[in-house]
């Protein structure tokens, strides 16, 4: 019976002010049906304030195959690194 | 106090007895995502139950927790209605057997939160935030069943047919509740007939199910007069701690 039901992706937002983060999959015949059963499978022992859910067809993600091209050219960037800022003494919050 | 205990039982019995019937469907469900889904409906339920039987411990008297009610009754002692204790059958009885109930508890609920008892009071407060996400998903799973395919309907359809005789009693009153009632800590059962009677017809509409012809209506489980269903459930669920005494976890 799953295999009729599309793959959806499940995002949870912990507490507000925080980002959804994802959180894993699941089956389901529609998007109601998924954010039930993302609260049911996902927020049990009271994770979330708020969940999202995509399906999962329409998330495009890059190929680990064009790893190189996509990610290795800003490893030798280091101007893109704040590493070189001395914090001041005294500064909390940075 | 009597009555005022009979009264307490039976929303603590019912609430037990369905969650038995649930939990007995974990790793049974269609898949995985509803597996998970009855057996956190059916947790709820256990934990209801275990406020209402431990209030109805107290009202008693004879130092019996809600454990000892559990365990150590018969069924001639359980007070729960007939609905809750009828086989899980196929997935649409389960729906239609849960949504029925729902539906009612969470009309029941809204009226015993105003309850003059207030442990009766505080359990319905409790009791109505779960009991508003089961209805939401047994009614959705009405209509999509309903509404689904041909073999999903014609099951749907059987299912609230089958089931339709054990909601009789929901609605009827007898001396207990008449006496909660007047003393406003319960409610008339009458009273909530109607509301729930619409609902059902606004949800079996958009599930294209038809309402059932009123049969002869089944009654006697506030009474503790059961359905022989009840004693095979009974057996499997007090079996351990009946036979190894003192048993915990």
């Amino acid at each position: 019976m799953t295999k009729g039901w599309p793959q959806w992706e499940v995002f949870v937002r912990s507490e507000a002010g925080l980002a959804h983060k994802h959180v894993g999959s699941l089956h389901a015949a529609d998007a109601r049906m998924a954010l039930e059963n993302a609260r049911d499978l996902y927020t049990r022992r009271n994770e979330g304030v708020s969940i999202w859910v995509v399906n999962s067809e329409d998330v495009h993600a890059t190929d680990p195959s064009e790893g190189e091209a996509f990610f290795e050219p800003s490893e030798d960037k280091r101007y893109r690194f704040p590493t070189s800022y001395r914090v001041p003494e005294g500064v909390e919050h940075l | 106090m009597r009555a005022r205990l009979e009264y307490v039982l039976r929303f603590g019995d019912s609430a037990l007895v369905l969650a038995q019937r649930l939990c007995a469907l974990v790793a049974h469900a269609p898949v995985m995502e509803e597996d998970v889904a009855l057996a956190n409906v059916s947790l709820d339920l256990f934990g209801q139950a275990r406020l209402w039987l431990a209030y109805a411990g107290e009202l008693e008297g004879a130092a019996r927790d809600e454990d000892t009610l559990a365990f150590h009754r018969d069924a001639g002692a359980f007070r729960n209605v007939l609905l809750v204790e009828r086989p899980n059958g196929d997935f649409a009885e389960t729906t239609a057997r849960g949504y029925f109930y729902d539906l009612w508890a969470s009309l029941a609920f809204a009226e015993l939160v105003r309850s003059k008892d207030e442990r009766i009071a505080a359990v319905a407060e409790k009791s109505r935030k779960e009991n508003a996400y089961h209805l939401r998903r047994s009614e959705d799973w009405v209509v999509r069943l309903g509404d689904g395919t041909e073999e999903s309907h014609a099951r749907m359809q059987r299912a609230v047919n089958e089931l339709w005789r054990y909601t009789g009693e929901l609605f009827l009153a007898d001396d207990v509740d008449t006496a909660m009632a007047s003393g406003g800590i319960g409610f008339a059962p009458a009273a909530l007939r109607e509301p729930w009677l619409e609902r059902v017809k606004t949800t079996f509409g958009a599930a294209a199910l038809e309402l059932p012809v009123d049969p002869w209506m089944q009654r006697g489980g506030k009474q503790g007069v059961h359905t022989e269903a009840l004693g095979y459930l009974l057996a499997e669920m007090q079996i351990l701690p009946r036979t190894i005494a003192g048993a915990v976890w």
